[in-house]
């Protein structure tokens, strides 16, 4: 059974957030991409593939070319992961701020 | 609703800043620190003790809607009223280490206050730990790189 890929752990590896990076500027053929590395192109493209897995990468063909995109819709979802942690303090915060308005001093 | 509190948590770092401003006067603000009733009610917990002194020591304990008990402790290195809280922060029973929080309470205006905490923590992956706390999924990643490639999008 294949297990759906952990999107943040796709992106916790430096060499992924790098392509990310690089496919945040611009559309690139697999080639474009693996020339940006040391490592050789099935390690680049290893890792694209883990990218277009968690629909980070999308793939397009544009004549005798593939070109890998950047899904922007996704990345905004994870750039958003502090959120929930910062939604809970402002909803505490704001309770504080409710309660104090209406505090009145005992005497 | 505005957006008040913000929340900056650069990447690989051990420690974060919560900062938030308040439409109350410096005073009222930390009263809601200073009062076990007022914590109480914005916490939602009970205060079983709590010492605003130096040495001194705190402890709450919150009961979720299950019904489990859950407690935290802490000892106050520093309290300044109207200025500033140091305190230790641990919860009870979990794999989550003891923090340490610097709470500074700053006056605006004459109805209006700040609040900035920086809460530290004993690496930076119980930082992250601690962040992922409201999520049902776990990350380990670059929040701020994230955002940088996300803005470029814009």
């Amino acid at each position: 059974m294949k297990s759906r890929r952990d999107v943040f752990q796709a992106i916790a590896d430096p060499t992924r957030r790098a392509i990310l990076t690089l496919l945040a500027i611009q559309a690139l053929t697999p080639g474009a991409v693996a020339d940006n590395f040391n490592s050789s192109r099935q390690t680049i493209s290893k890792h694209i593939q883990i990218l277009t897995e968690c629909e980070l990468v999308s793939q397009e063909q544009n004549g005798r070319e593939i070109y890998y995109h950047l899904n922007a819709k996704k990345m905004k979802e994870i750039a958003d992961f502090i959120e929930p942690f910062r939604k809970m303090w402002d909803d505490r915060f704001n309770k504080l701020e409710t309660i104090m308005k209406k505090y009145r001093p005992k005497k | 609703m505005e957006r008040k509190t913000i929340v900056d948590a650069e990447e690989g770092k051990q420690d974060l800043v919560i900062i938030r401003e308040f439409d109350l006067p410096l005073e009222l603000l930390f009263k809601a620190y200073e009062e076990p009733e007022i914590i109480e009610q914005w916490m939602g917990t009970k205060v079983q003790k709590l010492e605003n002194k130096k040495h001194g020591s705190y402890q709450f304990v919150t009961t979720d809607p299950q019904g489990n008990k859950h407690g935290f402790n802490g000892v106050i290195h520093e309290f300044s009223s109207n200025q500033k809280i140091t305190r230790t922060f641990e919860m009870e029973n979990t794999p989550f280490s003891v923090q340490l929080e610097f709470l500074e309470f700053e006056k605006l205006t004459d109805d209006t206050s700040r609040l900035r905490m920086q809460i530290v923590y004993r690496s930076v992956a119980h930082r992250d730990q601690m962040l992922k706390m409201p999520f049902r999924q776990g990350i380990n990643m670059a929040h701020n790189r994230l955002q940088e490639i996300v803005s470029k999008l814009k």
